[in-house]
């Protein structure tokens, strides 16, 4: 498949490597280890337009495409899982849904500021009893004097502590099951919103995974995107998009896993030799090259089939599982590979292993996208 | 405040590698970057006009690839970028590249400021910025590590080896700056897709475009005659003395002594 890399997105990549190099690579292990959020790297990289690549300049994006975004998150995610995390979640799950769904006035007021990286995005579906049966939401939002009123907790949320603007989806008709569920954009300063404590995870240490608490909170009724009972289908039609973003960091993660293993077996001599020179070793790394490159087609190909217009919900499936499947795999291999090394924090192929699992789980496991996929084969 | 900047694009020496036998520069799949220091001068440029307001425009002679080097000054903020580039260009030496982009400078019209870098790591002459100073007939300060700017006049540090000079000069002036200057910004990615999609970001001047004797253009207007290159090559092996710093001092001075340097 022609990709059709232009010279545009050659510069844009050499400038995302160098700033994953320069910025992001000296303090990966320290944030990983201090589960410290990368304020200062996300104000460089909004000063280098990079948190609004694909949404048009009107709204204060860069005016490119989701190819472009993708290579952002790759090569960030190559140095740093949790940066290519905060990159796509702001993206994909905080801005894109305003950007397809809102009004012009929305689009004004919230995307612009988070195209241009002023403001960070989060978006939330997820409940205590809600993963991946989005019908069992409980928050509930009411309509009363020109203001929705929502409780309910959201968990698990992604930016939780660093963003400013939120999609949250909530229940406005109960009976009515998924087609009862609304999308709003709320503020985190709106009183009535708190956030609880910050979630102790495996991996993607620095990225600011907490609950959201609405007690009481009020929101205009303004801030409703799209329709009542259209929250379910912005949801999911959110997550497709992110979906590609995720799929982007595991390649990262499985590219960067490669490379480290690539370069250590022929550094390290058992023997009297490189260990790379041993059979066995150079069939594990090359089954290991032809995964990370077959997932780089997948991933490519989803977003320039959104980048086309066209319906990408299967692609952005086959990418995300795929992608997640063998960063695991490839992350586990390297780790495997590097021996006794590969389990010391000195070498980055440890956390690239306990950084890879997520992609596996988080905007739908690896179960979810097999059902989408199948979904969209058989009637 | 107009402000116009030199730069030249060059193979990234961190991965050049070199013909031994040629003893030239093995150009192939080594990548092409802004010289680090032109840079420093870009980025000096667009925190002036940030400051003071203005437009800076960003000038090269090179090849047509040298294009992406002004792609990316523009993605840094540049206002305008002109690659000089023509067949009648190649081979200029430094006196000639100097003539060069001094008559595209005046083309351009009036300016307040020139930034060069000082030198670029592929030539290491740092002669190209005095040399368009002195076309211009504009007072220089090479080695700049310090810019200020009071009314028509600036204040420029001058990096010495044991200290600096603090110079000031009236504008129009020309300046070559040195590392540690400023960190210049990461270019925008806005920016990028805006040189490549919006016209005339980039502007290619060929001979025809701008005021030329065409007499004082490439190799045969080029003074310079290179007689021989050669790689440096290496006939001692390094030796490194043990003990405490005495002993390494009587050490060094009973070699020094042997090799009859002292």
């Amino acid at each position: 498949m022609d990709f059709n890399i232009s010279k545009e997105h050659e510069m844009c990549k050499k400038v995302y490597r160098d700033f994953a190099e320069k910025e992001v690579e000296p303090i990966a292990s320290e944030i990983d280890e201090n589960c410290e959020f990368p304020y200062e790297n996300i104000k460089k990289m909004a000063k280098a337009d990079m948190l609004g690549i694909p949404f048009p300049q009107k709204y204060g994006g860069a005016g490119s495409d989701t190819l472009n975004y993708v290579f952002a998150i790759e090569e960030l995610s190559k140095s740093c899982a949790t940066h290519g995390v905060i990159l796509s979640a702001h993206t994909s799950l905080g801005a894109d849904p305003i950007y397809k769904y809102g009004t012009e006035e929305q689009k004004e007021k919230y995307l612009k500021p988070l195209a241009t990286g002023e403001k960070l995005g989060a978006f939330a579906l997820t409940e205590p009893n809600a993963g991946t049966d989005a019908a069992g939401i409980k928050t509930t939002a009411v309509l009363k004097d020109g203001q929705y009123i929502l409780n309910g907790n959201k968990i698990f949320i992604t930016n939780a502590g660093a963003a400013d603007i939120f999609i949250i989806h909530a229940m406005t008709d109960k009976s009515k099951g998924t087609r009862g569920i609304s999308s709003f954009i709320v503020e985190a300063d709106t009183p009535g919103f708190s956030l609880g404590k910050k979630e102790n995870k495996m991996g993607i240490n620095a990225s600011d995974t907490r609950e959201l608490i609405f007690q009481n909170c009020k929101i205009p009724a303004e801030n409703l995107l799209g329709k009542e009972g259209m929250g379910f289908k912005i949801a999911m039609g959110t997550l497709d998009g992110g979906r590609i973003g995720i799929a982007a960091q595991a390649l990262g993660i499985a590219q960067r896993a490669l490379d480290e293993t690539v370069q250590y077996t022929q550094e390290r001599e058992q023997f009297g030799r490189p260990i790379a020179k041993f059979q066995g070793l150079q069939w594990e790394i090359a089954e290991m090259a032809t995964k990370v490159e077959a997932a780089r087609n997948l991933v490519y190909k989803a977003a320039k089939t959104k980048d086309e217009g066209k319906r990408f919900s299967k692609e952005a499936a086959m990418a995300k599982y795929y992608a997640s499947e063998i960063a695991s795999e490839v992350a586990n291999k390297a780790v495997q590979l590097h021996g006794g090394y590969g389990y010391i924090k000195d070498y980055p192929v440890e956390r690239l292993m306990r950084d890879a699992k997520i992609t596996e789980i988080y905007e739908g496991t690896t179960e979810v996208q097999k059902m989408v996929i199948a979904g969209s084969l058989l009637n | 405040m107009k402000i116009v900047v030199c730069v030249k694009q060059v193979p990234d020496t961190n991965e050049v590698k070199i013909d031994e036998k040629k003893g030239t520069l093995i150009r192939e799949g080594v990548p092409s970057i802004i010289n680090p220091e032109d840079k420093i001068a870009i980025e000096e440029a667009v925190r002036l006009k940030e400051e003071f307001g203005g437009e800076v425009t960003v000038i090269s002679m090179g090849p047509p690839q040298a294009k992406d080097a002004l792609v990316e000054a523009y993605a840094m903020g540049a206002d305008k970028a002109i690659l000089l580039s023509d067949k009648a260009f190649a081979g200029s030496d430094t006196w000639a590249t100097a003539y060069t982009l001094s008559q595209a400078i005046k083309e351009t019209g009036q300016f307040d400021l020139i930034f060069c870098g000082r030198q670029a790591i592929d030539g290491d002459t740092a002669q190209v910025g005095p040399q368009v100073a002195e076309n211009l007939s504009i007072p220089q300060i090479t080695y700049v590590k310090g810019v200020d700017i009071e009314d028509d006049e600036i204040i420029a540090k001058r990096q010495l080896e044991d200290g600096y000079s603090v110079i000031k000069t009236k504008l129009p002036a020309l300046l070559t700056v040195i590392d540690g200057l400023n960190e210049p910004r990461y270019p925008s990615i806005k920016r990028i897709i805006d040189a490549y999609n919006k016209e005339d970001t980039i502007q290619t001047w060929t001979v025809e475009d701008f005021e030329v004797d065409k007499d004082k253009l490439g190799l045969d207007a080029s003074p310079t005659q290179v007689y021989d290159t050669f790689v440096p090559t290496r006939d001692h092996e390094p030796e490194i003395l043990e003990g405490d710093v005495e002993e390494k001092v009587e050490k060094l001075i009973k070699k020094l002594k042997e090799e009859k340097v002292v």
